[in-house]
């Protein structure tokens, strides 16, 4: 069985948003919703002080907490482990928000435009109903690995077949593939590295691997 | 010159959630005290009138709660979709539970038949440790998710609802037992001792610093007015002193009023996220690897870089 996972090589992003943007892009989020975000820590004390890049999104867990607490079944952990919402059944009580220790998910009441009032052209051509007073968050692009599925693509590897983030990482910083195919680029990466996911002490199970160092 | 921590990215540090706001802590504050009302209404063993006073208020309760969630919702229209996953979904089964509460306790309050009274009663019970596991399933906020938020939670609702009880009994006239009054005094006491006990469990195995500091910063007030002038109240009232109604009045409305108060406090005030953390700072060019990095704790005892 398939568990899609992602990589992300902290050594080597580089902050730069391109993923942040890509997935705004591919994913028409409203106003004010990024469902990928980097983060721009600086830790430690002068003359020692770090400055890490830190690409966070929906973790894809494999024992999701937003999943068990759903009332509805719209949250449900997929076969290939993408977990997913079904926005005709989400009621948008927000228990999936709470259950999150990733702050992955959001819920918007009305539709908000970038600029004020006026609506642009692009935000009234994709925007979708559907998603107003619902849960959303980061889909790892379910519509692609659908669609490798369908043609026999490979995700991580074909860039029509993986997520937009990825496809654009401009430093090579994120990878995206099945963590049981042991041949995968995702499986090779890992056992070459040294890597950890985050609150892994919760028992979620997370499918996003930050690589740290060599091993 | 050394210089503090940065001050990392104020997005990765834990944030107050937005999303619950009064009307989900209406259902928690009203719901969890009507449940228990309503368990106590049907072992109080007092006359029908007051019992049945007490059923409803137990249900009026409990019908504000759940009507102040519909009205938070974000697809009200959809809400019988609540019914789908009994399977592991505490809102779910609170869900449940309140259709039983709802059945049980109006035929309980129009024919005033003991197996109906225990059956509501039971309901009412199921209904607020419901609610306890809703909160305590929600991983993302460590303040509700600590293992003893769920005795909490039963803790006070119990404490509020033999308070709602006193001040019932005392507004209609009926007359308050021994029993009912060393309940009242047993549950102020086991409400105090799970209160600290929370509070320093939540201390040792760690939460987000804003978390702590709201809840420290109401421990004193929660202990003198929900727990030491109350239980003063209802040992004068059980010592004798003259207006024994009305001093079990005052003690089960500083019981209630606190009860709230910690309730809206858990719910709104302290409920602070997880956050972000990286378990180590990366590599870069010659340099070993950072320390652990989790903005808005306390710092990780041992971490050290390379």
């Amino acid at each position: 069985m398939k568990r899609y996972v992602m990589t992300i090589d902290l050594r080597r992003c580089v902050g730069c948003q391109t993923c942040t943007a890509a997935c705004k892009s591919a994913n028409a989020t409203p106003s004010g919703i990024q469902w990928r975000r980097v983060l721009d820590l600086e830790t430690g004390e002068f003359p020692d002080v770090r400055r890490t890049f830190l690409p966070v999104a929906c973790m894809h867990c494999g024992d999701p907490p937003c999943e068990s607490v759903c009332p509805t079944k719209a949250t449900t952990k997929r076969a290939d482990g993408l977990v997913a919402i079904d926005y005709e059944l989400c009621i948008g009580c927000a228990n999936c928000v709470m259950a999150c220790p990733y702050d992955a998910r959001s819920i918007v009441h009305e539709q908000h435009f970038a600029y004020g009032e006026s609506q642009m052209t692009s935000e009234a051509k994709r925007f979708d109903p559907g998603r107003i007073g619902v849960s959303m968050k980061c889909t790892f692009c379910k519509d692609r690995i659908d669609e490798a599925a369908a043609t026999g693509r490979t995700p991580g590897v074909d860039p029509e077949v993986t997520p937009a983030c990825v496809n654009s990482c401009i430093s090579g910083a994120m990878g995206f593939g099945d963590i049981n195919d042991p041949q995968s680029n995702v499986s090779q990466l890992l056992a070459q590295t040294q890597h950890f996911r985050m609150h892994e002490e919760l028992g979620t199970e997370p499918g996003v691997y930050y690589i740290w160092n060599q091993s | 010159m050394k210089k503090p921590v940065l001050g990392a990215s104020t997005l990765a540090a834990p944030k107050p959630q937005k999303n619950w706001d009064w009307r989900a802590a209406s259902n928690f504050i009203a719901g969890g005290a009507g449940g228990a009302l309503l368990f106590f209404a049907s072992i109080g063993g007092f006359e029908p009138a007051p019992t049945r006073m007490a059923i409803l208020l137990a249900l009026i309760l409990i019908g504000c709660g759940l009507t102040c969630v519909w009205f938070e919702i974000g697809r009200p229209l959809r809400a019988m979709n609540v019914y789908r996953h009994i399977a592991t979904s505490w809102m779910t089964r609170e869900a449940f539970v309140a259709l039983a509460v709802f059945a049980t306790g109006g035929l309980a309050w129009l024919l005033l038949q003991p197996l109906l009274a225990w059956l509501a009663g039971a309901a009412g019970l199921a209904f607020l440790y419901s609610q306890a596991r809703i909160l305590a399933a929600n991983k993302g906020i460590p303040a509700w998710r600590h293992p003893r938020s769920v005795p909490l939670m039963v803790a006070t609702g119990l404490a509020e609802g033999a308070g709602f009880l006193s001040g019932v009994a005392f507004l209609s006239g009926a007359t308050i037992g021994f029993w009912q009054a060393a309940v009242l005094l047993a549950l102020i006491a086991i409400r105090a001792l799970i209160w600290n006990g929370y509070l320093a469990g939540l201390t040792v195995e760690g939460a987000p610093e804003s978390a702590l500091r709201v809840l420290n910063g109401i421990a004193s007030r929660l202990t003198l007015f929900g727990h030491v002038l109350p239980g003063f109240a209802v040992l004068a009232a059980l010592a004798g002193m003259p207006g024994r109604g009305a001093l079990m009045f005052a003690a089960g409305s500083m019981v209630v009023a606190s009860g709230w108060f910690l309730k809206y406090t858990l719910v709104r005030r302290a409920a602070f996220t997880q956050g972000l953390a990286v378990v180590r700072i990366p590599v870069r060019g010659g340099g070993p690897a950072g320390p652990a990095v989790k903005p808005g704790w306390k710092p990780v005892p041992g971490a050290k870089a390379g």
